[in-house]
């Protein structure tokens, strides 16, 4: 990464600008993550209403950064790792912006199951992957901050973790709503909950490719894999089917 | 994502060399401006020369051509092949090599002679007309390949000062051109044009590019982006990198490079 300044030192000042709006917008898409699996949890809905009305904020950030990236390539013809700067901090943008649409998703389904039995200790379960989320997404923060490429590399692996927690919770779900069908309601709002955050995961890992395109002005290799495998779940065997 | 084909006007297909330069050293008097430059030139591209003033692009560009034969203290060592010929053999005609090699200035630099006798003065040297009609054919044929002809058509004893500034800059790629070159040499051909001028002269570049290999020197470093397949930066008389124009845009491998071209201090 370039540390030297700009002749027309306007240019860093744009640069600077948008990079501290992105960083602004990470920080509330962190809080809309870690509020919307404590509200969960604790069945707090006057948090979870507080965060359905903060994703307006990240949206409105995300706006305010596509219109100012447009401009800066409109009037400062960004190249080489200027251009890696704003292209990043666009896709950026979008990554964190479906966060938020996420995070909300979540805390409008808990205002709906707080109203419901509480599902063993699913919602432990739940607040400990958003956690672990949203301790990535602060490390490809800070990764970003600091060009830190390796940092950015670690934050890709961990992704698989948020798949396993996933593939775990999935099939508690299903355990849940065999054992009983009036469990049924509650447990497909949790699983949507679940899947919000491991695609939240998805999101963060994108954040993490990002920062390695733009230290390094490559993609990271497509060696990760792939360790949600409920798309292939046949789910738990019961056996002959009866007549 | 940079592994993606980029669109066909940007394929860079691997043409064959036209101009290989070897271990060139310049040297005005005790100053050495030139450094071991490496560079190959290749046929039916368009190459960009970029860099700060003073590092040595013009210099450079002018040995394609021997025009540093005509300052007295420039002193010129190291290989220049032109399809594998030495183009310092002492038993090359310099006179000729300009024929095969063109030049186009910065300034539009039309004779103070009529547009029809600007294009006809180098085929006349060279002898490459028979007779008066071969003679209007080639000077139709380069004033439609410098994309003037529709402009100029009906005013060909009018002189060629007395046209725009963009025009002028054409009629000298046309007369540039009016020889047959089989390299056209551009030292900042468009820093005196305004920018529909520009973009008429860079259109006029990429059509001559089928036939011809054009070095261009500019200081713009859009410009370069804009015309060029492959660009050579060129730093305190070194060649620092040179590639395909899209992969030194995006993501150079130097970092004075990047500066450069970033808009930093170098």
């Amino acid at each position: 990464m370039n540390e030297k300044r700009h002749i027309v030192s306007a240019f860093d000042r744009d640069l600077e600008g948008i990079q501290a709006q992105i960083m602004k917008m990470g920080g509330l898409v962190e809080d809309a993550i870690l509020n919307a699996a404590l509200s969960l949890e604790t069945r707090d809905e006057e948090l979870a209403m507080k965060v359905r009305d903060g994703d307006k904020a990240i949206d409105k950030l995300d706006e305010m950064l596509n219109e100012e990236a447009a401009r800066v390539l409109a009037l400062r013809a960004p190249t080489a790792s200027d251009l890696r700067v704003v292209l990043s901090v666009m896709r950026m943008s979008a990554n964190l912006e479906r966060m938020g649409d996420l995070s909300k998703n979540i805390a409008k389904r808990t205002t709906v199951l707080v109203q419901m039995q509480p599902i063993g200790s699913t919602t432990s379960a739940l607040r400990r992957m958003a956690r672990e989320v949203q301790n990535m997404l602060k490390d490809a923060l800070d990764s970003y901050i600091q060009r830190d490429a390796a940092l950015a590399m670690d934050v890709i692996e961990r992704d698989s973790d948020i798949d396993q927690m996933y593939n775990a919770l999935f099939r508690e779900f299903l355990t849940f709503m065999m054992e009983d069908p009036r469990n049924i309601t509650a447990c497909m709002h949790l699983h949507f909950i679940a899947k919000n955050i491991e695609r939240m995961g998805d999101h963060v890992t994108s954040i993490a490719e990002q920062v390695v395109f733009l230290a390094t002005g490559k993609m990271p290799d497509e060696a990760r894999v792939k360790a949600d495998r409920t798309s292939l779940d046949k789910g738990p065997d019961l056996g002959p089917e009866e007549d | 994502m940079y592994d993606a084909p980029h669109t066909t006007e940007r394929n860079v297909t691997k043409q064959d060399i036209k101009i290989s330069a070897r271990n060139v050293q310049v040297y005005y008097g005790d100053t050495h401006a030139i450094k071991d430059v490496d560079v190959e030139i290749e046929a039916q591209t368009v190459t960009a020369f970029i860099g700060p003033s003073g590092c040595g692009k013009s210099t450079f560009l002018r040995c394609l051509n021997r025009m540093n034969d005509t300052i007295d203290i420039a002193r010129v060592e190291g290989e220049i092949l032109l399809d594998g010929e030495d183009i310092y053999d002492k038993r090359v005609d310099p006179v000729q090599l300009r024929a095969r090699v063109g030049m186009v200035f910065q300034k539009p630099n039309p004779f103070p002679k009529s547009i029809y006798d600007n294009i006809a003065y180098g085929p006349r040297i060279h002898g490459l007309a028979r007779n008066k009609s071969d003679l209007d054919d080639i000077v139709e044929k380069a004033l439609r390949r410098g994309a003037l002809w529709n402009e100029v058509k009906d005013r060909l004893q009018a002189p060629g000062t007395g046209l725009s500034g963009g025009q002028q800059q054409r009629l000298c790629i046309a007369r540039a051109i009016a020889t047959e070159p089989e390299v056209l040499l551009m030292d900042e051909p468009c820093s005196a044009l305004d920018p529909i001028a520009t973009g008429q002269v860079e259109e006029l570049i990429d059509e001559l590019r089928q036939d011809y290999s054009v070095v261009i020197v500019t200081h713009s470093m859009q410009q370069a982006a804009r015309v060029s397949q492959k660009t050579a930066f060129f730093h305190l008389g070194n060649l620092v990198e040179f590639g395909e124009t899209s992969k030194i845009f995006t993501n150079p491998d130097d970092s004075r490079t990047e500066s450069y071209i970033t808009g930093r201090i170098g």
